[in-house]
């Protein structure tokens, strides 16, 4: 048993450990997938029904915005997978630069969506707002479901950002071979990742004439 | 967080062996900090035991103010909200978390041949959680409670209700954390600790079932969350999907509630068939008819269980062949079920039956579940379900599945796995009685409300035509018999821990790993890891030398 450091009580072989590790986390983000579901199901709902409005209402989103963003966000993905490169191949310092560089897009995206929120509000198409004006039911369906998706997929951003931040400070996690930690908060990274390639898509293709 | 230190990991049997789970430590605080899954269970026995006393009075004041046509006891407000009360503490604080947070937490591990869950501190955060939902749930049940019904339906949850609406969905919202980690431990621990030998031929049954369960925990609960948070930005800040006068669609809630909520039935009434297939096998001393049958109908229950929620919705409006879809994979789901039915009786012919506490419970349990199984039969038919939807039909079918079935399987796996648990015996007689009182109390209760539903009697009503003042009153007095049923095991299970026998490893000549430890088990669950040879229901090899007496 040389490189058992770190076994943890249910389990008698740090291998297995690992494996659990990973499991589970693939588990948690396939129900975090069936949270952001049912908006996506709302969503598709409502493009079937008023299709013309839907596409109508997305075109107020400012889709080059959007689309920064995306590119942000795949590139804070793509550091996240450097990372655990990186600690598989024992190159601490690495591990910590990729984190952090991952961590820091991720803020920019979210400074990107809040001068986003901002514009739109001023615009009027923040719903719940004295400002808020709308052309028609659907218009106003649609913003609510972008605002609620896109507000959940931030506080997944913000989470997200402070797991990077903690795998990044943590000497532990970044010095483990295994690189349980660091994996997992990339698996964890990719997944937001993977909720905003849907998004995009949902919320703001939809509006490309 | 956890105060222990890191242990050998290959320790020598006499260290082991030491004192059992119970006794390794006294204090308060190592109940309240342990990891050890089998004192967590204990912990989730209590608070889950405390959730049910409150809903059963919420239950008796309803059954009170039902004696008369007029309803004199509570006002109708106070009657939408003792119903209310009553239905979200026994959905989401009894049946969904009953015998999975307990039984399976305590079984699971020691019927692989684990140590423990794979982890033990998530399952620990998890208890917590549910104890805060808990104490949300009880700020709200003091402050007056919700008029929503469980269902919470929009947009009468988000616009007009009155009460602690968002409380109550933040409780809920909550609990579902707890729903989601403890799926996810058991679907970890069933794929990663399985001792050698233990294949997944070799599984047991209620391994199989919480399998499932767990499947349905970690995928319909978040789309309930979802639900929720959309009903809590819709009331609190108008931001909604729902509302018609925020552009939002009420069927939309609808189907989203009901795709977490008709799989959420079989959160609650899986676990209950995984025990019941424990008991009936080891009632028998015979090994299970059709083990694979048994194990991937569980599975199947929970598949086709995401297709149906629509047979919820048969008269909101949706489209007749949405309708007729859901009615055929309605019925098409009561397969799995009927199947596990049939393997139990086929399993009880011809064995060596002993007429056991434990199987009283089971033989019950099946007599309800058929019932209420075959009125959902009954009600998944879209032209029956016209006729009695929202009628107390209804309710006495759910009542049949819900409290025939999981509660009265949650009784039999206490009876069952209580020397196990505690390392003593119970007195058998009266264990027993108190399962006839509680078969008969059950249906004195229940099935006036089918004669009552069919003949038009609406549910969440408290005034009512006097013609069904009879059959109220004998439900209301069923109910007080069934609340004696309930009662009884208190006392002589209570009475047990003092003075009752001590039990033996394998008091009823079971094949299970777990009956292979000591009664009570020890801290790690076995002395020696142990290695599986042999199916999980060999009962001719087994029987009767397993039948141990020292
Ligand atoms: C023990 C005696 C019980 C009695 C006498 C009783 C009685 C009732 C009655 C009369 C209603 C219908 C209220 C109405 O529609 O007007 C009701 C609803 C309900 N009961 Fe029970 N019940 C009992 C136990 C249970 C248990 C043990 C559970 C679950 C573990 C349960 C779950 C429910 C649910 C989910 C509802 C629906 C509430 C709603 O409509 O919002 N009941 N109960
Ligand atoms: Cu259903």
């Amino acid at each position: 048993m040389a490189d058992s450091a770190g076994l943890k009580e249910p389990f008698h072989q740090i291998g297995r450990q690992h494996e659990a590790d990973r499991f589970g986390m693939l588990v948690f983000l396939a129900s975090e997938l069936m949270l952001f579901g049912g908006i996506f199901a709302a969503a598709m709902a409502l493009r079937i029904r008023d299709g013309a409005d839907y596409v109508a209402a997305a075109g107020h989103l400012k889709l080059w915005l959007g689309t920064a963003n995306t590119a942000i966000l795949l590139t804070s993905s793509l550091f996240a997978a450097l990372a655990v490169e990186a600690t598989r191949a024992g190159q601490a310092r690495w591990t910590g630069r990729a984190l952090v560089a991952a961590a820091v897009l991720g803020l920019a995206f979210l400074g990107v969506k809040g001068f986003e929120y901002a514009a739109e509000y001023s615009e009027g198409l923040m719903p719940a707002t004295a400002i808020a004006h709308f052309d028609g039911r659907i218009e106003q369906l649609f913003m609510d479901l972008y605002y609620l998706a896109t507000g959940l997929h931030a506080l997944h951003v913000s989470l997200g950002i402070l797991l990077l931040a903690g795998a990044a400070w943590s000497r532990r996690a970044r010095e483990d071979r295994a690189a349980v930690l660091v994996g997992n908060v990339a698996l964890y990274w990719h997944l937001v990742d993977v909720v905003w390639i849907f998004l995009y898509p949902t919320l703001y293709l939809a509006g490309v004439k | 967080m956890n105060a222990e230190p890191p242990k050998d990991r290959f320790q020598s049997p006499q260290e082991d062996s030491g004192p059992s789970y119970l006794r390794a430590g006294h204090t308060l605080r190592s109940w309240l900090l342990t990891t050890d899954h089998k004192r967590i269970a204990i912990l989730y026995l209590f608070a889950i035991s405390f959730f049910f006393l409150v809903g059963a009075i919420a239950a008796a004041l309803i059954r009170l103010d039902l004696l008369t046509p007029a309803g004199d006891l509570l006002t109708n407000d106070g009657y939408n909200r003792a119903f209310s009360l009553h239905g979200i503490i026994m959905v989401w604080f009894f049946l969904i978390p009953s015998i999975p947070n307990t039984f399976g937490n305590f079984l699971i591990p020691l019927m692989i041949g684990a140590r423990d869950l794979a982890f033990p501190r998530l399952n620990l955060l998890s208890w917590y959680i549910y104890v805060v939902a808990g104490l949300v749930t009880l700020y709200v049940v003091l402050g007056g409670g919700v008029d929503t019904g469980w269902t919470f339906y929009t947009p009468l949850s988000s616009v007009y209700a009155n009460g602690a609406v968002v409380a109550a969905i933040l409780a809920v919202f909550i609990s579902g954390f707890s729903s989601i980690l403890t799926g996810l431990n058991f679907i970890v621990t069933i794929h990663k600790l399985r001792a050698p030998g233990m294949t997944w031929g070799r599984l047991p049954l209620f391994c199989w079932s919480h399998y499932a369960t767990s499947i349905i925990f970690v995928l319909a609960t978040p789309v309930l969350a979802i639900t929720l948070l959309l009903v809590a930005a819709e009331r609190l800040i108008g931001i909604g999907v729902f509302d018609p006068d925020l552009g939002g669609d009420p069927l939309l809630f609808q189907h989203l509630f009901w795709f977490y909520s008709h799989p959420a039935v079989y959160i609650m009434v899986l676990p209950a068939l995984g025990v019941i297939s424990e008991l009936i096998t080891c009632a028998a001393h015979k090994r299970i008819f059709g083990y694979w049958f048994v194990a991937y109908a569980s599975i199947a229950i929970a598949v086709i269980g995401f297709f149906v929620w629509g047979h919820h919705m048969f008269v909101s409006g949706q489209s007749f062949y949405a309708s007729a879809v859901f009615s055929f994979l309605s019925i098409a789901v009561a397969v799995p079920s009927a199947i596990k039915v049939y393997n139990w009786t086929a399993t009880l012919y011809k064995g060596d039956v002993e007429l056991s506490a434990p199987l009283l419970y089971a033989l019950g349990f099946i007599g309800l579940f058929v019932a209420g199984g075959l009125t959902g039969l009954m009600v998944a038919m879209l032209a029956i379900d016209v006729h009695v939807h929202d009628t107390y039909f209804v309710v006495a079918h759910f009542h049949y599945i819900m409290v025939g079935g999981t509660v009265t399987a949650f009784f039999g796996a206490m009876h069952y796995w209580w020397p196990k648990i505690t390392g003593r015996m119970y007195n058998e007689n009266l264990a027993r009685a108190s399962a006839i009182i509680i078969l008969v109390g059950f249906n004195i209760t229940f099935f006036p409300l089918f004669v009552m539903g069919y003949e038009g009697m609406p549910r969440r009503y408290h005034v009512y035509p006097e013609q069904f003042q009879v059959l109220q009153v004998i439900a209301s007095s069923g109910s007080a018999l069934l609340a004696l049923g309930y009662l009884l095991p208190v006392f002589y299970l209570g009475w047990s821990l003092f003075r009752g026998e001590r039990a033996t490893a394998n008091p009823w000549g079971a094949t299970g790993l777990e009956w292979t430890t000591s009664s009570p088990p020890p801290k790690h669950n076995f002395v020696e890891q142990p290695v599986v040879v042999r199916g999980p229901y060999d009962y001719p090899l087994a029987h009767p030398a397993s039948r141990d007496n020292g």
